[in-house]
């Protein structure tokens, strides 16, 4: 059976499932059901300095969109960071911490960008038995027109700064939670290594407004005919969130820095896939938000069966496999021909391979042969472009067969090259390093 | 002379091989992979599932069905198995349409559940095909278990047992294991001999002997269980079959439902199985159907079945109704059997009263109906035979003439547990009978290893 125990720098917990900061980790109850649940640990929600709580807004703080079956594939929110008292916080988790020492319990923190307010705050984490903190630099929302939370984010030298206090100021290790909403989340990155972090965390959520009402013509979600962008995150996140993550991964600068992945892992293979790509752990929230905590047993029985049918033993076999392939699109072999194949078998005729390639592509698809309904690549005109793979409605009907070095193209009249060739050497790059053969 | 359909009297051979093969077929055929897919991705995952809680075995289903949309059928087979050895067979055969999936909350919602079934058989026939064994047994107890039955609830007693680490010997009067997975049920709900596929499934975990041609009673007493094992659990069904109570009953011709289906899937060759050329069936139930619409395959020209009650007041589902409907069987409801009419010994029709209710009681209304018929099924219930327990020394305790047994399966017998239809209060379903034998092996193995440690 394959070991999912997660040592995320240092911080140890049953498997690398955590909560991220968020509603669902915002009181003791809502942590000791997910701890019930099987969650390995949760990123408690961000606590703020001390004084009077922030307030919310009391209309809706959530917008969506949906798929087919009005299944969720995004979710946004408005509300701040905890609008509860810091001390009754700061008992809960301690109180939490006592009874589940197993499971890891990470601090969400955002105080002002001032070196006072972060010593304040760290010695009363610290005495909790936290096992680490994250600094949340990536709210989108509310806070961040108050000076913290992506306002700190955007900036990198804002975030070396508070880094630095906080290593200085706690033994607890530093995750650094970082915000899309920037130009290259490599320097985000970059700065908090330098300022000593111990790991980062990402996404946080995306600037967004999730719809309007066409009636009223406001922003959804509404909040008395007015409404604000949110923070966008589920499903529909993650393919940005896992780009972000490479980036990270295989920056030279950044590489080896821990990660903690987040952005719509809602399946043991969407973590699968972050922890491929270079996270060291992931964190789930809107999953949990839209099915409830039992889901973490799809995941964890998921992510075990996937190892052992694999044979990879422990996450150290996973993490990171998956880095060294991706890489600049400069580097990619232009030598390299695919072609779409549709199996006659599972196509069920309904055409969208066709008009998609018709009508916006290379006119690689046939519609009618012999007078019958019949769809069939045109393989001197695919150029191998996958549209219709994705257009089609059944799975495995259409697939992409790479052509074996020596095989005719019969696009271009010339015969696959076994050898690796990409833009950095092409004759037509006039900036080509190196002259083609 | 008359062919096919057509032949007078009991006859095989009514149809063309290709036509058997056809009729015969698998009633719901496997869900391919992408089709699994698709399906799986209708479920909710709702809170507190109510079809979970429909489940007499409490299979978690929102998270096997997520499981299979997730791409992990193997620990989706592993999430029914955990609660249900025989998942497999209960995809098959379940009444879901009056359990798990006539609580769907879509079923509710718009009239189409999520098909919990043929989901459920497609990450078991995953599993099972990979001969995925999820369970291994525990340190040897030392301790002897007899099962009485090789049919749901002992099979699934015996799984149980032997994960724990008990020996487990189970004595089956039949040939075969399987009991009603493999003598009772209709021929296209289970068909490429699955019932014995489940059985070696089920049997490999190890630690169960399975003895056959073993009958409690005829070969052995109870009274010699509980003398040389630890515990005992008897599963053994019910043995009887009730009487029409019509006169002329002993014609040739007149049979049990139980023992026709228990031979049609038997039987190699379906061209040699006899039936008549117009059958009617006495019953409402399950049992009725399967007869009815299994004979209207083997080529029956006329197939009727008689009720004594209304459509409302039948055992068997409406699903059961529209498929027996669908194959072209009449089904008439208050009409009781009066006498079976014969000719030089064979059956040439049979008398029946109208009925009605007179209050709540059912009254014949004396107006009577005679239909023609070479064959005649009786179909109505079955019963339990308690005397294979007599000379068993003391006394087992019966209720409403079946075995007594408290929630967990204890009999008034110290060390004998009992579950499946032979005990009182259940609901005759193969479902019912793997939970009863499941909790009755988790009860024999809290008593034999003081609370669950060894």
């Amino acid at each position: 059976m394959a070991d999912i125990r997660n040592n995320f720098v240092g911080i140890k917990s049953p498997n690398p499932f955590w909560l991220a900061s968020a509603p669902p980790t915002d009181k003791a109850y809502n942590v000791i059901r997910a701890f019930k649940a099987g969650w390995g640990g949760v990123v408690w929600k961000t606590l703020g300095e001390e004084g009077p709580p922030v307030v919310n807004v009391n209309g809706p703080r959530y917008g969506a969109i949906w798929g087919a079956d009005r299944r969720l594939l995004g979710l946004n929110n408005i509300e701040l960071i905890t609008d509860r008292d810091l001390q009754v916080n700061l008992r809960e988790i301690k109180q939490v911490k006592m009874d589940w020492p197993d499971r890891a319990i990470v601090v969400s923190l955002m105080v002002p960008c001032e070196e006072h307010a972060w010593k304040a705050i760290l010695p009363v984490v610290e005495e909790t038995g936290a096992d680490g903190i994250e600094l949340n630099f990536g709210c989108p929302h509310g806070m961040s027109e108050r000076g913290m939370g992506a306002a700190v984010g955007q900036v990198p030298e804002y975030i070396e700064m508070v880094v630095r206090w906080c290593k200085a100021n706690t033994r607890m290790p530093v995750i650094t939670k970082l915000t899309p909403n920037i130009t290259d989340v490599r320097k985000p990155a970059r700065a908090a290594l330098a300022g000593g972090t111990d790991a980062v965390s990402l996404i946080n959520t995306i600037n967004s407004i999730t719809g309007v009402n066409l009636d009223s013509f406001a922003p959804e979600p509404t909040i008395d005919g007015k409404g604000s962008h949110g923070g966008y995150c589920g499903p529909a996140v993650k393919p940005i969130a896992m780009n972000m993550v490479a980036e990270i991964a295989r920056d030279p600068e950044t590489h080896g820095l821990p990660i903690s992945g987040i952005g719509g892992i809602t399946t043991w293979r969407d973590a699968a896939e972050f922890m491929a790509l270079g996270a060291g752990n992931v964190q789930v929230c809107t999953a949990a938000m839209t099915y409830g905590f039992k889901i973490v047993q799809e995941m964890i029985a998921g992510l075990e069966n996937w190892m052992d049918e694999k044979g990879h033993a422990s996450l150290d076999d996973i993490i990171g496999r998956a880095t060294p392939n991706v890489t600049d699109w400069q580097y990619l072999n232009l030598n390299y021909v695919a072609k779409a194949h549709i199996d006659q078998e599972a196509c069920i005729k309904c055409g969208r391979c066709h008009i998609a390639c018709e009508d916006t592509s290379h006119q690689a698809i046939t519609s009618m042969v012999d007078g019958v309904r019949h769809f069939e690549v045109i393989e001197a005109e695919c150029v191998g472009c996958n549209l219709c793979v994705n257009v089609c409605p059944v799975e495995n009907c259409i697939t992409m067969e790479p052509l074996a070095a020596g095989v005719m193209d019969q696009r271009t009249g010339r015969p696959v090259s076994p050898v690796y060739a990409n833009w950095t050497t092409h004759p037509n790059n006039p900036m080509a390093k190196v002259a083609a053969e | 002379m008359a062919t096919g359909h057509f032949k007078q009297g009991i006859a095989g051979g009514r149809l063309s091989p290709e036509q058997y093969a056809d009729n015969f077929s698998d009633l719901h055929p496997p869900l391919d992979h992408h089709e699994a897919l698709v399906e799986s991705d209708r479920c909710y995952f709702c809170y507190d599932a109510p079809c979970m809680n429909a489940c007499p075995t409490s299979i978690d289903i929102p998270l096997f069905i997520r499981q299979i949309s997730t791409g992990n059928p193997i620990g989706s087979a592993k999430t029914i198995f955990d609660q249900n050895i025989l998942g497999g067979m209960c995809a098959r055969v379940c009444p879901t349409e009056t359990l798990c999936e006539e609580v769907c909350v879509r079923e509710v919602a718009e009239g189409k559940p999520v098909q919990i079934g043929r989901l459920q058989r497609y990450a078991t026939d995953v599993a099972m095909a990979q001969d995925k064994q999820f369970y291994r047994r525990a340190e040897p107890t030392g301790k002897t278990v007899a099962v009485v039955g090789a049919g749901p609830a002992g099979l699934a007693a015996a799984h149980r047992l032997a994960r724990h680490g008990h020996e487990v010997t189970i004595l089956e009067a039949r040939p075969k294991a399987g009991g009603l997975n493999e003598y009772g049920i209709a021929a296209y709900k289970s068909i490429d001999n699955f019932a014995q596929a489940e059985v070696d499934y089920v049997l490999s975990i190890g630690g169960i002997e399975v003895q056959n041609g073993k009958a409690l009673g005829r070969d052995y007493q109870l009274s010699d269980l509980t003398r040389n094992y630890d515990a005992v659990f008897l599963g053994m069904g019910l043995g009887g079959v009730n009487a029409l109570r019509a006169d002329g009953e002993e014609a040739q011709g007149v049979t049990n439902a139980v023992e026709f289906i228990a031979e049609l899937r038997q039987a190699s060759d379906l061209a040699s199985l006899p039936v008549g050329r117009r059958v009617v069936v006495i019953g409402g139930g399950m049992t009725a159907i399967d007869a009815a619409v299994q004979s209207k395959l083997l080529g029956a020209e006329e197939v009727t079945i008689c009720y004594r009650r209304g459509q409302e007041h039948m055992n068997a589902s409406e699903f059961e109704q529209d498929l027996a409907a669908a194959n072209g069987v009449t089904i008439r409801h208050w009409l009781q059997p009066k006498r079976v009419i014969a000719e030089g010994g064979k059956v040439s029709g049979i008398e029946l009263e109208y009925t009605a209710m007179d209050g709540d009681k059912l009254v014949g209304t004396g107006e009577r109906l005679t239909l023609t018929a070479d064959q005649v099924f009786k179909a109505i219930g079955q019963s339990f035979i308690p005397s294979a327990l007599n000379g068993s020394g003391a006394l087992l305790a019966l209720e409403a003439g079946r075995i007594k047994a408290d929630a967990e399966g204890r009999t008034s017998l110290p060390n004998v547990w009992a579950g499946g239809d032979c005990i009182f209060g259940g609901d005759d379903l193969t479902v019912s009978a793997v939970a009863q034998g499941r909790d009755a092996a988790e009860s024999i193995h809290r008593a034999l290893t003081s609370n669950g440690r060894a």
